[in-house]
This record gives structure tokens, sequence and C-alpha cells, in this order.
């Protein structure tokens, strides 16, 4: 399991990259795709939402159920990734690149962590 | 296997037809090409659709313990009434003096399923569950626009409830408020409490609830939420563990719908058509679909009627009518002995299997249980690497349907079990026997339950590929 120690992660499993001090790209982790299983869909939020810290701006699909992806920032949306719309299992793949969206104007954060203190919650 | 535009060739038909002795005559409107039909005998058409029947698996062919879907058999007598040419020779545009037989049978249907549930007045309109549940949020939209208090945008639905709740709540064009549940699987009163506001216009609930546990809070959850003015749906899933013994209406709901399919032995799966009648309480008639039928009191003729500030039609007439017979029948015949018996065994038959399976499963949830029970397969996952969904495969060699796989959402490595009252103790023994069997084999020859299954017309399916790449149109060729 991969803990890249430039993110910052949630307690729901999704990772944060910080591109300058008010805007960043947001994905789910290594262990989140790990326990989705096999991705089949993504919902991708559209250019120009605005999203709030801790609440719900994506979903993702896997054959057993579909998981809500929570925000790490408020912010608005920039720009999203719609290669994942046709493929997917890029998240299962490449969990650290297949990046959802790119969040800017962010304002606020949630309770983020470091890659230590993530993959210790998730070791428990 | 072939399908049938596969098979036979152009000349080969079903009926011989005498000569035509009229003139015949060209249409401007006429196809250019002929349409792409099969070309087969009678003798091929019944094999084909015998071949497809044995490839399937129904209640009569064996254990069918889909987890909140309630595979109960079906009796035979249904299917009888159901026949009665009173019921199928009939138009649904004819006058209602020449179908009085037919209104009977939804006004009685209505007046005993009322009885049933604790409601005031049904439609049988909605022609499965979540169009059930579609058209209760209408009425409650509708009582709430009715009386001017349009800031209720919210329903509140619990985290272990069916798919369909949400969906249809979306649907109605409302925002939902998903709340967590308890420890207990049950929901979390005081996570409600917060939840409930001058925003929110009702609850969704089913009860026993999804991990088959009734919540003995309801009459303390119903309560929070009228008093802050919004309205309570029962989501008729479960109805079966509780069926006179205890009524939703009693409970402190305002509306429900019932899944006759499920919980009254109509035809239930692919085949249906189903029937999600919708129960309301008197303060929500005048919303209903229309029509609904009404008895004169002075002739006694049944006839139709609008309510007053019905929402509309849902479906074109009066719903799946000859579903409808069928439930009659069944409630006719089970009696008010027979219905509250056969909750009563439901419930028993799941205590069983879910004793029995403790053996060696871990359960979600601490017992007893009501109608059905959900084991969680992640130890076994962990220590074998044999998940819920291996083990299901593994039942599929037995000749054993699957329980309902990984819902609810909030256990993991999800098996959920509800066997239904017309279980034998033989059956469920054999049945037990096997899920017990299964675990061994996990141990001890994990691979062959990665195999699983083998016995099948066909093996294990690529479930991701066909989500990916669904292939949802036959073209000719």
């Amino acid at each position: 399991m991969n803990f890249p120690a430039e993110l910052k992660y949630t307690k729901d499993h999704e990772w944060l990259k910080m591109i300058d001090d008010t805007t960043g790209i947001v994905g789910i982790t290594d262990f989140a795709q790990s326990e989705l299983g096999d991705l089949v869909f993504i919902n991708l939020p559209q250019e120009g939402d605005e999203v709030t810290k801790d609440e719900s701006f994506c979903d993702v699909e896997s054959v057993k159920a579909v998981s809500d992806v929570m925000s790490p920032v408020t912010g608005v949306v920039a720009e999203v990734n719609s290669e994942l719309e046709d493929e997917p299992q890029m998240l299962n793949e490449d969990p650290y690149g297949a990046w959802i969206a790119k969040i800017e104007n962010i304002t606020e954060f949630g309770d983020l962590m470091d890659a230590a203190d993530y993959e210790a919650m998730v070791q428990k | 296997m072939k399908l049938i535009f596969e098979k036979g060739a152009p000349g080969q038909h079903l009926t011989l037809m005498p000569e035509c002795d009229v003139p015949e005559v060209e249409l401007s409107c006429a196809r250019k090409t002929a349409p792409k039909l099969p070309h087969v005998s009678e003798t091929e058409l019944t094999r084909h659709y015998t071949a497809l029947a044995k490839r399937v698996h129904g209640v009569n062919d064996g254990f069918y313990p889909l987890g909140s879907c309630t595979m109960k058999y079906n009796p035979k007598i249904n299917e009888d009434m159901a026949a009665l040419p009173g019921f199928t020779q009939i138009h649904p545009l004819q006058p209602v003096e020449t179908v009085q037989g037919c209104m009977e049978v939804l006004s009685t249907t209505e007046k005993l399923l009322c009885e049933i549930t604790g409601m005031d007045a049904m439609t049988f309109q909605p022609a499965a569950g979540a169009h059930g549940e579609f058209t209760g949020l209408l009425l409650i939209k509708a009582y709430h626009t009715h009386r001017k208090d349009t800031a209720r945008t919210k329903i509140i639905v619990p985290d272990s409830a069916h798919g369909t709740n949400p969906a249809s709540a979306v649907m109605a064009g409302y925002t939902v408020v998903n709340i967590p549940s308890s420890d207990d699987g049950c929901v979390d009163v005081e996570a409600l409490r917060k939840a409930v506001g001058p925003d929110t216009a009702g609850l969704m609930l089913t009860n026993p609830n999804t991990v088959g546990i009734f919540d003995k809070n309801i009459l303390e959850i119903t309560k929070i939420v009228h008093e802050a003015g919004g309205l309570c749906y029962y989501d008729g899933a479960n109805l079966n563990a509780v069926m006179g013994v205890v009524r939703p209406g009693d409970m402190g709901f305002d509306v429900i719908h019932l899944n006759l399919h499920k919980t009254f032995s109509t035809p239930h799966g692919g085949g249906g058509p189903g029937a999600g009648a919708v129960g309301c309480k008197a303060l929500l008639k005048e919303f209903l679909p229309g029509p609904v039928v009404e008895q004169c009191p002075e002739c006694g003729l049944y006839r139709f009627a609008q309510p007053e500030h019905s929402i509309g039609r849902v479906k074109d007439f009066y719903g799946n009518f000859d579903v409808v017979v069928r439930a009659l029948t069944y409630v006719l015949t089970l009696g008010k002995e027979g219905i509250p018996d056969a909750a009563k065994n439901a419930v028993l038959n799941a205590n069983y299997m879910m004793k029995r399976l403790s053996e060696k499963y871990t359960m979600a949830y601490a017992g007893p249980c009501m109608h059905e029970f959900v084991m969680t397969l992640v130890d076994l996952h962990d220590t074998t690497g044999i998940s819920a969904m291996d083990i299901a495969k593994g039942l599929l060699d037995h000749g054993i349907h699957p329980p309902t796989m990984y819902f609810p959402l909030i256990v993991h490595e999800a098996l959920m079990i509800e066997p239904t009252e017309t279980e034998s103790q033989e059956t469920m023994d054999h049945v037990c026997d096997v899920f017990l069997q299964l675990w061994d084999l996990a141990h001890t020859d994990p691979q062959a339950l990665h195999d699983a299954p083998t016995k099948t017309p066909v093996r294990r399916l690529d479930e991701v590929g066909a989500a990916r790449n669904p292939v949802l149109r036959y073209v000719a060729g």
C-alpha cells in the first residue's frame, strides 16, 4: 500500500495535493481503491461547482456499491479529469495519478492528515 | 446457446394461414424492409423457451434466500383465481356496471390491506416498490404544498436504507439527508433529533430495518419527525416480518408502500409484473392518485371517484389489476390467523438459520433477528482470501440461490439471508450444511471456491467487464 509523503489525507480516504496556496487537486487513496474493488463508473462534478469540506462532491461505483467521494476542502471546481469517465479503472491502477478534480479558491480545509498519520489510521 | 434470432430459416413458421381471399392493398406508410423476425417452427420455439427455462433458478427450483426480497412460494391457487374469466375477459374502458366484481376486488383488497397496515386508504396504481416510494413522496409533497409549507425540502434517510429510498426522494425533487445508524443497526435517535427541522419534509424508514432488527425506538422516531412538522414514510420491504402482528400505522407512519410481490405472494422478479400499493392515513387521502374505487352508500354499486386534490395518475388505468387479485387470494386464504402465523414462521426460520450458521459464521449484529439476518465475512476474507462473492458462487454449485451480497452497505463482506416462512426445516438444514461445508472448503481448498461455480450453464461471469463495457443492444446479423 502506497502513501506518498507529499500529499494530505482525509479520514474518508481522499488525498489532496496543493499546487499553490488556494488551488489543489483531489483523488481517492490507494487504500480506498483497494477497499472499493474494481471501479466501473464515476459521477464527476462539473466545472464551477462549489464544493464544501467533508461533503460529497462526486461518487464512484464498483460492482458492489456506489460510494460518495468527500471533498477535503471548500472551494470551486476549476477542472475535472474527464478521462476517468471512459476509463474508471485508472482509479484502481494509478490512484495517485488519477486525479478527480482541481479545486481553486480554496477557503477552508477539513481535518487533514499527513502520510504517516493516515498510514497509521488505515493499518488499525 | 443460440438466440431465437439465430435459429431457424426463412420459410419456417408457426401456423399455416389460409390463402388470402381479399385483395391486397399497398399502403403508402408500409415498411420498406421486412422486420427481422425469427423464422422458427412451433417445435423449435417451445424447445427454445424450455431450454431457457431450464437455465433459470426460481423458487420452484430450489432455495432462494435473497435477503430483503422475500422470495416466498407463490401458492398456485392465486393463479387459479387470477385466471377466472371474470378477471381476464375484461377491458379497462368497459362501463363500471359491467365490472362490479373487479371493483369489489379492488375495494376489498384495499380494506383488508388497510386493516393489516393501519392505514385509511390505498391505491394500487404503482407498478412496483420504487414506484410506490415515488408516489408516497409525491403525497407528502402535495400535503406540504397544499398547506403552503413550501420550505420543507429535505427527506431523511438512514444509511442502512435500500438505495431506492434516496433515489425516489431525489426523483420527487427532495434533497436527501443521510443519518448514521447506531451500533445496533437501528436509527441513531440523537442524530435524527439533530437532523430534523423546519426544512424536514419527511423520514423514510423500514421496520424491521435492513439488517433484520426491529427498531424498538420507533414511536420516539416517528414522534420526533412529526414534532418537527414532517411526515413518516414506511418502506414495506420488510413487512413480512410483522404483518398481522404490528401495524405501521400504529408505529406512527403516515404513508406506506407494500410490495405485493414480496409480502403477498404475487409473481416476483424478472417476470413480475409487480405491484407497489401505496396506503396512507386520512390526512393524505385527498391527494391519492385517481381514480379510486368507492361504494355508493345508497345503491351499493362501486364507482370511480377522483380524490379532491389528486396528484394525478401514476400509471394507466388501475395498476396491475390481476396482481391485486392474487394478493387478495393470498390474504383470504391465510385469513386473520394465517397472516400473523406466516410472519411468525418467517421470523422463526430466520432465527433457526442464524443460530445454526453462527457455529462458524460471524453475524453482523447480535440476535435474535426478525425475518432476515446479515453475516459479515470480513474475518473469513482476511484469513482465507475467500470473499462473500466466492461463498455465493460456491452455493450455485449446490443448486442454491445465493443470498443478497454486499448489502446493506454499512456491513462489509455482507451476506444477507431471508429464508421466508415457506421453507421446511429439512431444506434449511441442508442449506446450513452446505454453508458450513463451504466455510471448511475456504480453509482447506480456497482455490476450489475461487473457481466456483463449475456446474452451472455459465461459469463465473466478468461482472467488472459487463459494467465497464456493457453491450445493451443485440444487432441482428
